[in-house]
């Protein structure tokens, strides 16, 4: 009885034993004051695409400025699953703490006692709107006031400059969709876009039944038409599999004319099929892995002085260049990266 | 030898000094006896649910709802401090509300005699959702004085005041359960609550009370929450109850009922708390963080399973 107990308690103390961290072997013997400066990232969970590639980002970034970088995620996007994750980075006695935060609110308390440890605090991705002030920083994927801008230009140059388009967007009210569209139209009144027509916008509500079949019914409605921006993964990835059953794409076996050309915004994961059959020519994401970059050196920067964020100062990023900050101390990473042939396999998120 | 061997407190005391070995030498930072304490906030919340559950689950019942109901406190108490009550009032108007919903589940298991894993099934939905009605999706701020609880230290003792609130309830409900009628009374219920009720025990009272002080607790971990995070959300403490039932049971409580004690109870949370410290502290992965977890468990309630067989020729 006694040796089955033991065997079984160093069974379960093996188990938690042999699970060094990756940082155990790598910055137990450094110290912020040696030199290298810890730099930790706190995605909002595990286990995500679009996170591991911000990963990527600050790993590089970190590898190319000499500082030691771990990563760190609760299994669940909970408001409140990072402070404890938090609270240990403080213990551990980190020099920059990155965090996609969970809520904007939930996590004031732990990031003073963060910032009072001397600790630089940089939200990326996902800010602690209203908050601003418990952290030094924010890093967002890129200027959303231009996204709207930018897929125009895209769908322009895919055509021409010349024909009838259409929207398909997520759902009536999204916030985010709304004021993306609202560029557009704003950009559609420069002489550039003159003879391009916006002929309807229609909405998938972000399912992507709905979205299929509201696709469908544009191609029915105006037979014209020679180009649909779908600013929303869902849309896009529902309407070029509709497109791509219809054949009615640029050079595909039904195509009207010159074909419709499909565009929008999609991480490159869910279009990279489409991209490759032909389907869909180029569509456009705001880069991850660049948020990391900028994160991490953006960090590294404000931990050792050389930045004081502050709206309107610079900030000169060894990778990615000049970056003034905006209100609040935001600081986008760049502009939309545009997917196509040429590149998509290069990212996998 | 058996006898400490049986009894329930054995595998979680051993497994928590292993832990505490296993913690030290995975990092350097771990053996700080005042970051120690500073991360038992969240674990004194999940404590005083852990004590509530030991008498429910002793009883032979269940409270899946606690969490819910610290949700929902944690709101109502933010929302009653909103509208210009002073935080005192609030607080424990915050517990009696507790106390309430906790007598909500007491009279439909005790007296309408439905089962308490449907009624608290059911109540954990409906107070989550009572908790969402009231705060939508914002979330509400405490004011500022009444923040920080977690990081005041009580006199002489030198442990954070949430701590110390557990600690003394542990001591005093401890003693409850093991030294006092109504303990025995928790205890008869859940060995043969037929029996019990035939020597006279008022089974519905003891049942009913049960619950009341689970709701208590559960209404005071809900104003401790708001104190640590200085906001309160519908969807706080999401999923603790779970977390609270695990230590209870990796503490020798039976989950049929009759068997069990406060300080393994207590020891077993302990045992969760240096656990998940030490693995957040070393960065490790959440999926495994859950595999070591239920591992764990499943290994300590192997290990009572056998101790028990091994034992039961000689009672019989």
């Amino acid at each position: 009885m006694r040796n089955s107990l033991l065997i079984l308690s160093l069974a379960a103390m093996a188990l938690v034993g042999c699970q060094r961290s990756t940082d155990g072997a790598s910055s137990g013997s450094t110290t912020s004051s040696g030199g290298q400066l810890k730099i930790v990232y706190i995605p909002k969970n595990s286990g995500n695409p679009y996170f591991n590639e911000v990963v990527r980002g600050f790993e590089e970034a970190a590898k190319a400025a000499g500082a030691d970088f771990t990563t760190t995620a609760p299994a669940t996007a909970e408001a409140t699953s990072q402070i404890d994750l938090i609270k240990a980075q403080i213990q551990r006695r980190v020099d920059v703490i990155a965090i996609s935060a969970n809520s904007p609110d939930a996590l004031n308390v732990v990031l003073d006692e963060a910032k009072a440890a001397g600790i630089a605090v940089i939200t990326v991705d996902s800010d602690l709107v209203g908050n601003e002030s418990h952290r030094d920083a924010a890093v967002v994927p890129t200027d959303f006031t231009k996204v709207g801008e930018s897929q125009i230009e895209l769908l322009g140059s895919q055509i021409n400059y010349e024909g009838e388009i259409a929207i398909l967007s997520a759902t009536r009210d999204a916030p985010n969709q709304n004021s993306w569209i609202e560029g557009m139209n704003e950009t559609l009144k420069q002489p550039k876009y003159a003879k391009m027509k916006l002929v309807e916008t229609v909405y998938g509500d972000d399912e992507p039944q709905k979205s299929t079949t509201e696709f469908e019914a544009l191609l029915a409605k105006h037979p014209t038409l020679r180009g649909v921006v779908s600013p929303t993964s869902v849309g896009l990835a529902a309407a070029a599999q509709a497109l791509a059953t219809a054949e009615a794409y640029p050079g595909g076996a039904k195509a009207n004319g010159p074909g419709l050309m499909l565009t929008g915004l999609s991480t490159p994961n869910q279009l990279k099929k489409f991209v490759q059959d032909g389907v869909v020519k180029g569509f456009q994401l705001w880069s991850p892995y660049d948020m990391g970059v900028l994160a991490c050196n953006l960090g590294i920067a404000i931990k050792k002085g050389e930045v004081t964020p502050k709206e309107g100062a610079e900030f000169e990023d060894p990778k990615l260049g000049k970056v003034a900050f905006g209100k609040n101390n935001v600081l986008s990473a760049g502009p939309l990266v545009t997917f196509d042939k040429s590149n998509i396999d290069k990212y996998n998120f | 030898m058996r006898k400490i061997l049986t009894r329930p407190e054995f595998v979680p005391a051993v497994l928590l000094i292993l832990a505490f070995i296993a913690g030290t030498i995975q990092s350097p930072y771990f053996l700080d006896v005042r970051y120690l304490l500073d991360s038992t906030g969240p674990y004194a919340e999940t404590g005083l649910l852990v004590i509530g559950l030991t008498f429910v689950i002793i009883s032979g019942n269940i409270d899946l709802s606690v969490a819910s109901n610290l949700a929902f406190v944690a709101c109502a108490t933010a929302k009653l401090a909103q509208i210009g009550l002073p935080m005192p009032a609030a607080a424990t108007i915050g517990v009696l509300i507790g106390g309430l919903l906790g007598a909500f589940n007491g009279a439909l298991v005790a007296y309408a005699k439905l089962p308490s894993f449907l009624v608290t099934l059911g109540t954990l939905a409906l107070f989550r959702g009572m908790a969402q009605a009231l705060m939508g999706s914002a979330s509400v701020q405490v004011p500022s004085s009444f923040v920080g609880a977690d990081r005041l230290d009580l006199p002489l003792l030198g442990v954070p005041l949430p701590f110390g609130i557990m600690i003394v309830f542990v001591v005093v409900l401890g003693l409850t359960l093991h030294r006092t009628i109504f303990g025995r009374w928790t205890f008869a219920v859940g060995t043969n609550e037929e029996a019990a009720f035939f020597a006279s025990v008022p089974t519905p009272a003891v049942k009913f009370r049960i619950f009341v002080l689970a709701g208590l607790l559960a209404g005071l971990a809900g104003v401790l929450i708001d104190s640590r995070l200085g906001v309160a959300r519908f969807d706080h403490a999401r999923g603790l109850e779970l977390e609270a039932i695990t230590a209870v049971v990796l503490g020798g409580v039976s989950i049929t009922g009759g068997r069990g004690s406060m300080i393994g109870s207590l020891l077993a949370l302990l045992l969760i708390a240096v656990l998940k410290t030490q693995m957040i502290l070393a960065n490790i992965t959440s999926e495994v963080q859950l595999t070591v977890t239920g591992t764990l468990l499943i290994v300590a309630v192997a290990i009572t399973g056998v101790a028990t067989r091994l034992s039961a020729p000689r009672k019989a």
